[in-house]
C-alpha cells in the first residue's frame, strides 16, 4: 500500500443562514484520487479556492472527508482511533510563520511538539537538536523567535515538526510571506529532509520556481486533481496551465515563447542551464 | 506634488536593549505620477518607510514634505493626509468586517465626513476599477476567495480617492492569475487615474514588469534608486544582501559568457525573448 492513498475523496463546506438552516454546499475536493509513496516530494498547484489546503487539512485529519477514503500510512482516517497516529506521523507547516510559534526561545518551541506527544526528555533534547541542525537553525536555539527573519522562523517551525519524527511533512504555502533568500533557505531545509531522511514532502506552492524540485506534481482546479506527472511533463503543457490560472517559471515560459517563434527549442525547458544549453547549440 | 523625506531617521524602542535603527538618513523625492517598487530582504526598512508617508509612524528626526507642506507642522492636517496616502497593508483581506462588500467600501469614505451618498458614489466608482463583479458586491465580503476579498481590501482604500496608493506586498499568497489581474489593475489605474504608485514587493520579476523605479532599501538605507534595468545591472551587489535579479537576467548574462551577444540588462520577458531572436536573427543573416 502507497503511503497516502485517496480514492474518491470528497469534502463539502456548509454554508448555513443565522438559523442554522443550509443556505449552500460549496464542494471544496470532488473525488479526489491520490497516491503518493513514502520519500517522494510532492507539489501541489492549484489556484486561489481550487481545494489544495482542503486536502492539506485531511491529511492530517484536521478536517474529515464528507465521502472517499483516506489512508495515510496504512491507517484509515476515518477511524478515530487513528487520528493521533496520523497526525503524529503527517506533521503541518502552515503560512504564516508568526502563527505557529508559541514559546519564547528557539528550543522551547522545538521542544513543544515532542512534548506533547509524551516523549522522555533526555530523548526531547536530541530531536531539537537533531531537527534543529538540519535546518541550519542549531545556532540560534537559546535566541527569542521574535527576532529572527521570515525564513528563519518558517526552518525554526519546520524544525518543531521535524522533532516529532513524523514520516511525512505537509507544508502549505511555506514562502508565501518570505523575501527571495528566505523562499531559498525553507526550500533547501525541506529538499534536505526529504533526500537525506527520506521524509514524504507535500507541497503546496504559488511559486512555479519551487515547484522543479518536486518528484511529481499534482495540479488541482476546482476540487479535482486535473494533472499529474513529472515537473518537466507538467510544464511543458504552457497553454493548459494556464487555463487553470496556473503558470509556468519564467525561464519556461521564455524557452515556449522562443519555441512559438520558430526557434527550435525543446517543451520543458525548466532551468536557466537547459536554456544555455539548447541556445548554444542552436548558435 | 511631491512627497519629500528629508534625512528622516527612525529608531524602535530607542534608549532600551532592544534599539533598532530602521531607518538611517533617508532621502527621497517622490514625484507625483510615479510607479515605484521598493524591494529589500525581511527587516531592511520597506514596511517602516511607507508608514512614515501617511504619518502612521513619526520619524525619529527628519522631515517630510506632502506637496510641500511640512507634515509634521502643528496645523498640518494628518487625517487628510491619510485620506490622500491610501496605504495598503499585508493581507488587507484580514481588515474586512463589514456584512457586505458594498459597506465595506463605504467604510473609508463616510469615516472621511462624506454623505451617504458621495460615499455610496465613491464605493461604487473604486469597486469599479478594482474590476470586481457587480454580481458579488452586496454578499459577504467572507465568502470570497483570497484574490476578490484582497481586491474588496484595495477598493476600500481606494474609495478614500487617495492621490497616493501604497501596496505592501499585494500579491503575497495570491495564485499567478490572481497576481497578474491585481498587477494589472494597478498598472491601468496608474494609467488611467495618474496615480502615484508605490508598490513593495519580495517579486523582482514582478518589479520588472511593472515599475518605472526601483528603490532598493538595505539596513534601513536606499542602497540603490533608478530603473529596473540600472538597478538589476547590479545583481552580484543585490545577492550579496539576500536580494536576487529576474530570473531572465541572470540567463542573459551566462549566454553573453558562452559567446552569444544578447543584451545582458534584458530584465523581461519580452525583452529577453527579443533580444535573443534578433540576436540568432542577425547571425543567420551574415552566414
Amino acid at each position: 500500500m502507497n503511503f497516502i492513498e485517496a480514492r474518491k475523496l470528497v469534502h463539502e463546506y456548509i454554508r448555513r443562514d443565522e438559523e442554522g438552516n443550509v443556505e449552500g454546499i460549496d464542494t471544496a475536493l470532488d473525488g479526489v484520487d491520490l497516491d503518493i509513496k513514502q520519500g517522494e516530494f510532492i507539489a501541489v498547484l492549484g489556484h486561489n479556492g481550487s481545494g489544495k489546503s482542503t486536502l492539506a487539512k485531511h491529511l492530517n485529519v484536521l478536517l474529515q472527508s464528507s465521502g472517499g477514503t483516506l489512508w495515510v500510512d496504512g491507517k484509515d482516517t476515518t477511524d478515530e482511533a487513528n487520528v493521533w497516529d496520523i497526525r503524529k506521523n503527517a506533521g503541518m507547516v502552515f503560512q504564516n510563520p508568526d502563527n505557529q510559534i508559541i514559546a519564547s526561545v528557539v528550543e522551547e518551541d522545538v521542544a513543544f511538539g515532542p512534548e506533547n506527544i509524551g516523549i522522555p526528555t533526555d530523548e526531547i533534547w536530541k530531536r531539537v537538536e537533531n531537527s534543529l541542525k538540519s535546518v541550519g537553525m542549531i545556532q540560534y536555539r537559546e535566541h527569542s523567535p521574535n527576532k529572527l527573519s521570515g525564513g528563519q522562523k518558517q526552518r525554526v517551525a519546520i524544525a518543531g515538526v521535524m522533532a516529532m519524527e513524523p514520516k511525512c511533512i505537509v507544508l502549505d504555502e511555506p514562502t508565501a510571506m518570505l523575501d527571495p533568500n528566505g523562499r531559498k533557505e525553507v526550500l533547501d531545509a525541506v529538499e534536505k529532509l526529504n533526500k537525506e531522511k527520506g521524509v514524504t514532502v507535500i507541497l503546496i506552492t504559488h511559486y512555479m520556481e519551487e515547484v522543479i524540485r518536486a518528484d511529481r506534481v499534482y495540479v488541482m482546479d476546482k476540487g479535482k486533481v486535473v494533472m499529474q506527472g513529472t515537473p518537466r511533463s507538467i510544464f511543458s503543457q504552457v497553454d493548459i496551465l494556464k487555463s487553470y490560472r496556473l503558470d509556468v517559471p519564467q525561464i519556461t515560459l521564455l524557452a515556449h515563447e522562443l519555441r512559438k517563434s520558430g526557434m527550435d527549442i525543446p517543451e520543458g525547458i525548466l532551468t536557466r542551464q537547459e536554456l544555455v544549453d539548447a541556445l548554444c547549440r542552436l548558435y | 506634488m511631491s512627497i519629500i523625506l528629508d534625512k528622516v531617521n527612525y529608531v524602535y524602542s530607542e534608549k532600551t536593549a532592544y534599539e533598532v535603527h530602521a531607518l538611517k538618513d533617508i532621502n527621497l523625492k517622490i514625484e507625483d505620477g510615479e510607479f515605484i517598487g521598493i524591494i529589500g530582504h525581511t527587516g531592511s526598512g520597506k514596511s517602516t518607510l511607507i508608514q512614515h508617508l501617511n504619518g502612521l509612524v513619526k520619524a525619529t528626526s527628519g522631515g517630510i514634505y506632502y506637496n510641500g507642506r511640512d507634515i509634521y507642522d502643528e496645523d498640518f492636517n494628518m487625517k487628510e493626509l491619510r485620506g490622500k496616502v491610501g496605504l495598503v497593508f499585508q493581507y488587507p483581506e484580514h481588515q474586512l468586517f463589514e456584512t457586505t462588500i458594498f459597506a465595506d467600501v463605504c467604510f473609508g469614505p463616510l469615516n472621511q465626513g462624506l454623505s451617504k451618498k458621495e460615499a455610496e458614489l465613491q464605493a461604487f466608482t473604486a469597486l469599479r476599477s478594482v474590476g470586481l463583479p457587480e454580481e458579488y458586491w452586496y454578499q459577504s465580503p467572507f465568502e470570497l476567495s483570497g484574490g476578490q476579498k484582497r481586491r474588496v481590501a484595495i477598493a476600500g482604500v481606494l474609495a478614500m480617492k487617495p492621490e497616493v496608493l501604497v501596496l505592501d506586498e499585494p500579491t503575497a499568497g495570491l495564485d499567478p492569475q490572481g497576481r497578474d489581474e491585481i498587477l494589472d489593475q494597478v498598472a491601468k489605474m496608474h494609467k488611467e487615474l495618474g496615480m502615484t504608485i508605490i508598490l513593495v514587493s519580495h517579486s523582482m520579476e514582478d518589479v520588472a514588469k511593472y515599475v518605472d523605479r526601483l528603490i532598493v532599501m538595505n539596513h534601513g538605507s536606499v542602497m540603490f534608486d533608478g530603473t529596473p534595468k540600472e538597478v538589476f545591472h547590479h545583481y552580484q551587489e543585490l545577492e550579496a544582501v539576500g536580494l536576487a535579479a529576474p530570473q531572465v537576467t541572470y540567463l542573459m548574462h551566462e549566454l553573453r559568457k558562452k559567446g552569444i551577444p544578447v543584451d545582458g540588462e534584458a530584465t523581461t520577458i519580452e525583452e529577453a525573448k527579443a533580444s535573443i531572436l534578433k540576436c540568432f536573427q542577425n547571425r543567420e543573416n551574415r552566414s
